[in-house]
């Protein structure tokens, strides 16, 4: 079985984020990056299903060049080899483009499985996994908790709302987006990161898979939380007073329901 | 508990390639997940965690800068990344690692027979079998030459007789690399096996240091064993100096490890214990003080340990730019913990905080493998010309 595992390298949890003076993404110089954790656990998954099904684990990520540190960890903990589309201005890329260089990538690759983690820990639009799946003709399922492989064919169980599962059937080839904690990850151990640097890293410009970009959203700007304090005294008779608190708890505080 | 974010001040990673910085992520999300949550009891207990050994193994850190035989052939400053994060657990945790590959799997690597390398790398590499190093007794410790084991040819055959003490792993070795002078007054090594008549170990109990490790005494009587299990390579002290120097500059690195453990936990503190009009005790100039000495130490020790281990990977690192790491590191690494105390306060003393462990470890570390003057002598007879020492 071929599988192909898109991993996304993302700010560190605990990295202090401070804002770029454009206003429209996070200055990057003195904080650290490491492999988006969805994607860490479709990575796990990925070599899982080879271990026990053989074939190979293709590793692919979208962005700079500080990207290939992801790639080497991916390569590290055993994935075969890996391909890097280099991006410097990956953020300025929407959902949609992200997907669309990433199918022009993994057209020619013919994989049985296309793995995602279910979203990125940066932007989080959780729609690379799932466009890429229409942009390379595949079927997909989302919120992925286990797989299990039949002849040609795949069980997958569902995360759904309020501690519900659903089993469904899928046919292969096909695109899934994976769950934080279906599996325990695995450590790179240091057999594996020495065995990783004599495995391929193939770099393709974005440029050379998705010339031009038609974007069809637009980061306007991403900001700090923003705290207001505002002080409004109600004046009137009390049953008024009361109306108007009311009135406000409901539609400007919504700290109460509206029915 | 949150994972560990690092200490680095003026971008040291980018001096670090990045498969230098995949070790060090390896071994720093072991310790956080792995034993940051059982050390304090380990601690509290006097109790080493062998339930950890197979992981260690499997991840490849026992005897990680040694090529063949399972090993991982690391470069130096890969290893010293993964001692930095090992002591950032526990000191005695990184001195377990520490014995088995530089004082064990090391004097087996460059001085055994090939035999010896067969028998022993496999199963020391792959934590099956634990090993221990005799050099210290307990009349001759910053001068072993001093020694009184004796080894004594009888046919094909050695005959032990000494005392070696506060040998890490010494009850739980399964092979005990043994330094002993041969009737021709040489200091040699020797593999002795456990369960080897004459041979006997006891644990030192009552430690204020290094709790989460096995600190034993060896007592040899009489205790034979085959010719063969000499290590061929290794005639003279020099030998066994050889090794330390391997363990020193893991140290060098290892400290710190606990230095940043205990700057982390320090800052963190600092900013959040509020005293005084309620402003966080971060805002005391005399807090500041501590903190930023801590952190320039660091620093200042970070790039000591890159530089040598980037001379060692070279092929260039003398003896004496190892001793300069060991003395350096550990004492920073000791008064970083004081400082850190001293910040936390009475919170400091108990172990809800790594602080006071870590300082009791670093007196122990401060001291063994050339005690930290014993390297100031070693650097002072380099730069002078005049050995010191008496």
């Amino acid at each position: 079985m071929k599988i192909a595992v898109c991993v996304k390298q993302v700010p560190a949890k605990d990295a202090p984020l401070h804002i770029a003076p454009d206003g429209t993404w996070i200055r990057e110089t003195d904080i650290s990056f490491e492999m988006n954790e969805p994607d860490s656990y479709a990575l796990e998954e990925a070599l899982r299903l080879k271990e026990k099904h053989g074939g190979e684990v293709v590793a692919i990520s979208l962005g700079p060049e500080r990207a290939k540190q992801t790639l080497k960890e991916a390569l590290a903990k055993g994935a075969d080899r890996a391909i890097h589309i280099a991006d410097e201005e990956f953020y300025r890329l929407d959902p949609l483009a992200a997907a669309q260089a990433l199918a022009r990538a993994l057209e020619p690759e013919r994989c049985d499985l296309v793995l995602t983690g279910l979203q990125s820990d940066d932007h989080g639009f959780g729609q690379t996994g799932v466009l890429l799946a229409e942009l390379l003709g595949l079927p997909h399922a989302t919120i992925i908790m286990s797989i299990e492989v039949q002849d040609g064919s795949l069980r997958l169980k569902r995360e759904l709302e309020a501690g519900w599962f659903q089993w469904i059937e899928l046919p292969l080839p096909a695109l899934l987006t994976i769950q934080s904690g279906i599996n325990k990850v695995r450590y790179a151990t240091l057999k594996g990161i020495m065995a990783a640097k004599k495995k391929e890293i193939r770099t393709i410009p974005r440029t050379e898979l998705l010339p031009s970009l038609a974007p069809t959203q637009k980061l306007e700007r991403i900001y700090v939380p923003e705290k207001t304090k505002k002080t409004e005294f109600l004046q009137g008779p009390p049953k008024e007073v009361a109306a108007k608190l009311l009135e406000k708890l409901k539609h400007e505080a919504r700290v109460l329901g509206s029915s | 508990m949150p994972a560990f974010p690092g200490v680095d001040f003026i971008d040291f990673d980018s001096l670090l390639t990045d498969e230098e910085k995949l070790v060090r992520q390896t071994a720093r999300q072991f310790v956080d997940e792995q034993v940051l949550p059982i050390i304090e009891a380990c601690n509290r207990e006097g109790r080493f965690p062998t339930e950890l050994i197979p992981q260690i193994a499997e991840l490849g850190f026992l005897g990680a800068n040694l090529t063949g035989y399972g090993c991982a052939g690391m470069s130096n400053v890969e290893y010293g990344l993964v001692m930095q994060e090992l002591e950032r657990g526990d000191s005695g945790l990184r001195s377990f690692v520490s014995v088995q590959s530089a004082l064990v799997m090391y004097p087996i690597y460059t001085y055994g027979s090939e035999a010896q390398k067969e028998k022993w790398l496999p199963r020391l590499q792959s934590g099956k079998a634990i090993g221990c190093f005799g050099l210290t007794e307990p009349q001759f410790g910053s001068n072993p030459g001093g020694m009184l084991t004796r080894a004594r040819r009888k046919g094909d055959r050695y005959i032990l007789n000494g005392e070696k003490m506060w040998i890490t792993n010494g009850s739980v070795a399964d092979v005990c690399l043994i330094w002993a002078k041969t009737e021709d007054d040489v200091v040699r090594g020797f593999l002795v096996e456990r369960g080897t008549p004459g041979l006997k170990a006891w644990d030192v109990h009552g430690k204020w240091s290094l709790r989460a490790s096995v600190t034993s005494g060896l007592a040899m009587t009489d205790c034979e064993i085959p010719a063969e299990n000499l290590l061929p390579g290794a005639e003279g002290l020099k030998a066994a100096l050889s090794c330390l120097t391997q363990a020193r500059y893991g140290i060098g690195w290892g400290a710190i490890g606990a230095a940043m453990a205990c700057y982390d936990t320090a800052l963190r503190y600092a900013r959040t214990r509020k005293q005084f009009a309620n402003r966080p005790i971060a805002s005391h100039q005399l807090v500041q003080d501590k903190l930023v000495w801590m952190i320039t130490e660091i620093t200042k020790a970070q790039l000591l340990a890159l530089h040598v281990g980037r001379l060692k990977d070279r092929g260039r690192a003398h003896h004496t730019h190892i001793s300069m790491l060991k003395m350096n590191n550990v004492w920073m690494a000791l008064e970083t913990a004081r400082k850190a105390r001293d910040i936390l306060g009475a919170n400091g003393i108990v172990d809800d905080y790594c602080i006071m462990r870590h300082m009791n470890n670093l007196e122990s570390v401060y001291t063994y493998e050339g005690t930290h003057d014993i390297h100031k002598l070693v650097i002072g007879e380099r730069i002078t010309g005049i050995a010191a020492y008496v």
